[in-house]
């Protein structure tokens, strides 16, 4: 088991060196000038010149290059023009709120998308397969903006039953001392009830729109695999062995589906992270996913390196979790491994 | 019934919603405390630093004070206050006079503290003023804008009195000494922390070190900023709000719920359709103040391209459809700039005598030799106004077989753009902070050819007539020189004024005390609420 988590992560130490070199050239060759972007509006052209100085952004791109993969290995990203703050230290602020919100979106599509994707292959052609179809179509078509400003429409403005979309607590509210930065989880670990349940008001709505954006793939991805599950030769053999219907779904024909089902979580989960940028701005949520789009349209690089190489570290990591949990899933890839 | 644990989960789910009621009931701190809701927050606290952005002025306002600060006057429309440029007070100057000869200023100072506790001497006042002139970037444009340009301008007299020698007699000098540059810094608290640095740059970005009626209390970059009043504050009458939270809201829907809803006070940048519908509810009190000195305009260029034909831009004037546009793209939250008189004001931005004329477009643009293809840009980041607009000059332009491409230009790449100076046309808003007609034009048409002369325009005659302008002593002189550029510029149209935009604040029926400043960021220490 170690060994092949150890001989895992060392496939991924070139594709890491990959993203480095490919984010640095990519954030380069973007048009736009941060210096003259950071200059401020009345600017002369000297002052430009002594920024672009300062930023470093007159050296010769190999030179840039080599101060930035050195800071790198000190673990210092740079700093962010567009907060003014180093950038280790955003993507600390910023990464749970993102990892939260998207965790607990997941949670919640995961607790109606499976149930729903294997009743409707089960019971493939009824109401409810229609309805799973449904809803998929509606989740993949609706963007989340939209469905974002209509939850937040009728039950905040409408029926003020949630409370204000002001990001991740009431303005009254105080954050919990700081531990895993999940605002609930810190919340219950300092056993504030009153914080827990602000934040939990906080996140509902901003969870279930990402929650039904998120279903569809889940649904329908369970559904699939499930209907070729259930058409085997075990399945069947099961079956006519005489075991009862909810131990041949629940257990045998559930536990096989789980395969494509996983992988297609991790993706919808690690493409939640980073592009929820409607939803964060909908409900002012602090994440990374518009911290990155601010600092692209500000030509602002560190913070747009930062991102990709978080992201792209988050990837290997969730691979790699992904590659285990098929290991617990099913015995043959362990072994293959 | 016993509790199942489906009860149970579905009473969990609920509870959030149940109590929010609760929070709403929490009005003590309410009261005493102001939420208001922007679209982005400060990216530092120091507003004289290299690449800080518009709310970094709210800061430097707030938090710090000056030697001076413009005299409060009431807002026509009623509303609250805006500004006299003229008229000025003492902040931290209890007193002030210039010399006789007219070359210097000596400044009285009152007995403030800094939030350290420390009095604020001129010896702080010098610093902060050295600093503003050398630290390069906006803040030291903005000083050289009043002539305020070398540290041997300014000089300590006695530990409470401190003397501002001029470069020359310039009008915009103690103007300029109110806007949000040249605040006042604790110099011994910012040495302290400076790690060597002789202005203290990375300290004074993340802490304040002032005499303001407010500190911050909290500062989360993208999220939130929380003020609390100084109670020590010397300058002026304590506020009334003892705590000002500032949440940065990127969706201007959410921003506008918020207001509507009641639990937001006052709400910043909403698109102005979101102005006009609230305005128009009567629920919220929407206060819009003409931005001074600032317009909505085409720049035409006149070095490069088809519009180097005057005959063109007069055409391009004769063609727009004003009220159109000033409906579509601004929903009527501003002043229209058509149909002006034949002699101008001694005022600025002011209506052009043009208004739409189809045939006397056509006339024009037939003796210029008929229509071409030119392209139109626009900052992206404008879209929600210029948007509307350019499509509004697309449809006029075609009527007098003129084929305008627009071009949507990203923020960052903007700048580089307008500096290239190459595009025909440039749709831009442009606003200057000392409101002086020549302020404005020695910015965007004059031969020193600054970023902001979009359309490129280079005239000798009217340079003459600005640079005269800026340095004349004499009322009527001035009167008579600013006539004279304006009815220059009526003719040459290198820029098109379209409106003048209004800058509107939406705030609930218990806000009061509203007071715009110049630099268009909130000022709270004028506020009520109750």
């Amino acid at each position: 088991m170690l060994r092949m988590i150890g001989a895992r992560l060392m496939t991924t130490i070139p594709s890491v060196i990959g993203v480095i070199i490919v984010t640095f050239l990519l954030t380069r060759v973007l048009p736009g000038d941060t210096a003259a972007y950071f200059a401020g509006p009345a600017a002369s052209n000297e002052a430009i010149a002594e920024i672009r100085g300062k930023l470093g952004l007159d050296q010769p791109l190999p030179v840039q290059f080599v101060s930035y993969v050195t800071a790198l290995a000190k673990g210092d990203l740079g700093q962010s023009l567009t907060t003014g703050q180093p950038v280790t230290a955003d993507l600390a602020q910023r990464l749970p709120a993102s990892a939260e919100l998207t965790l607990v979106g997941l949670i919640l599509s995961m607790a109606i998308a499976l149930p729903l994707g294997v009743l409707a292959a089960v019971k493939q052609g009824s109401w409810i397969d229609h309805l799973c179809r449904i809803v998929a179509t509606a989740g993949v078509s609706l963007p989340v903006f939209f469905t974002g400003l209509l939850l937040v429409y009728i039950f905040y403005f409408v029926l003020g039953w949630s409370p204000a979309p002001l990001g991740r607590l009431d303005v009254f509210a105080s954050e919990p001392p700081r531990v895993t930065g999940l605002l609930l989880i810190d919340s219950l670990l300092a056993r504030d009830l009153e914080t827990f349940r602000a934040a939990f008001a906080q996140i509902i709505l901003p969870a279930v729109t990402l929650a039904i954006f998120s279903l569809a793939p889940i649904t329908r991805m369970t559904r699939a695999s499930m209907l070729a599950v259930l058409g085997a030769d075990f399945v069947r053999t099961a079956r006519a062995s005489g075991l009862s219907s909810s131990k041949v779904i629940g257990t045998y024909a559930f536990r096989n589906a789980m395969l494509p089902v996983v992988t297609t979580l991790g993706m919808v989960f690690s493409f939640l992270l980073g592009a929820n940028v409607l939803v964060e701005k909908v409900f002012a949520w602090p994440g990374i996913g518009s911290y990155a789009v601010e600092a692209l349209i500000a030509s602002d690089y560190a913070p747009i390196q930062g991102f990709v190489l978080t992201m792209a570290i988050l990837y290997v990591v969730l691979n790699l979790l992904i590659d285990i949990t098929y290991g617990v899933i099913d015995p043959r890839v362990r072994l293959e491994g | 019934m016993g509790i199942t644990r489906r009860a149970a989960i579905a009473g969990g789910m609920a509870a959030p919603f149940v109590m929010t009621t609760r929070v709403g009931a929490q009005a003590p701190s309410r009261a005493e405390t102001l939420l208001l809701v922007q679209e982005y927050g400060p990216n530092s606290l120091d507003m004289q630093g290299i690449g800080s952005s518009q709310p970094v002025n709210g800061v430097a306002l707030n938090c710090y004070d000056r030697l001076l600060r413009f005299k409060p006057v009431p807002i026509p429309t009623g509303g609250g206050n805006q500004v006299s440029m003229g008229e000025l007070e003492g902040e931290l100057a209890e007193s002030w006079q210039v010399a006789s000869d007219g070359m210097s200023c000596t400044f009285k100072l009152r007995d403030a503290k800094f939030h350290s506790g420390r009095p604020v001497t001129a010896k702080d006042v010098k610093w902060s003023l050295d600093r503003a002139c050398t630290i390069g970037g906006f803040a030291t444009t903005q000083m050289n804008a009043g002539s305020l340009e070398k540290p041997e301008q300014f000089v300590v007299v006695d530990d409470k009195t401190f003397r501002i020698d001029f470069l020359r007699k310039d009008k915009m000098t103690l103007p300029n000494l109110a806007v949000t540059i040249p605040f006042i810094f604790d110099s011994e608290l910012a040495i302290k922390n400076s790690g060597g640095d002789p202005h203290a740059k990375e300290w004074l970005k993340n802490n304040v070190a002032g005499s303001g009626a407010y500190k911050v209390e909290s500062w989360k970059p993208g999220v939130e900023t929380i003020y609390v009043r100084n109670d020590d504050w010397a300058c002026g009458k304590l506020p009334q709000l003892r705590r000002i939270i500032a949440r940065d809201i990127a969706s201007p829907s959410t921003r506008r719920a918020l207001i509507e809803r009641g639990d937001a006070d006052i709400s910043y940048g909403l698109p102005p359709k979101d102005f006009k519908d609230l305005a128009d509810g009567g629920k919220i009190n929407v206060v819009g103040v003409p931005i001074p000195n600032g317009v909505w305009g085409l720049y035409l260029n006149a070095q490069v391209g088809p519009f180097k034909d005057v005959r063109l831009r007069q055409a391009v004037a004769w063609v727009l459809p004003y009220d159109k546009m000033l409906q579509a793209s601004l929903f009527g939250r501003g002043v229209d700039m058509s149909g002006g008189a034949e002699t101008p004001k001694v005022a600025w931005p002011q209506p052009f005598p043009y208004k739409t004329n189809l045939e006397k477009a056509k006339e024009l643009v037939s003796a210029a030799g008929g229509g071409f293809k030119t392209t139109l840009q626009f900052d992206a980041g404008n879209a929600t106004v210029a948007e509307p607009m350019s499509v509004l000059i697309k449809e006029a332009l075609g009527a007098i077989g003129i084929d305008v491409e627009i071009s949507k230009v990203p923020g960052a790449n903007f700048r580089t753009e307008i500096a290239k100076k190459t595009n025909p046309m440039t749709l831009n808003r442009f606003a200057g902070w000392l409101d002086y007609p020549d302020y404005y034009l020695f910015w965007t048409m004059h031969g020193n050819n600054s970023i902001f002369n979009i359309a490129n325009y280079q005239n000798p005659a009217l340079d003459k007539l600005i640079d005269a302008a800026r340095f004349a002593a004499d009322k009527a002189e001035y009167d008579k020189l600013v006539v004279d550029f304006v009815k220059l510029v009526n003719n040459e149209v290198p820029m098109v004024p379209i409106a003048q935009p209004t800058h509107d604040v939406a705030m609930q029926k218990s806000i009061g005390g509203y007071q715009f400043q110049p630099c268009r960021e909130p000022d709270f220490r004028y506020l009520t609420k109750g």
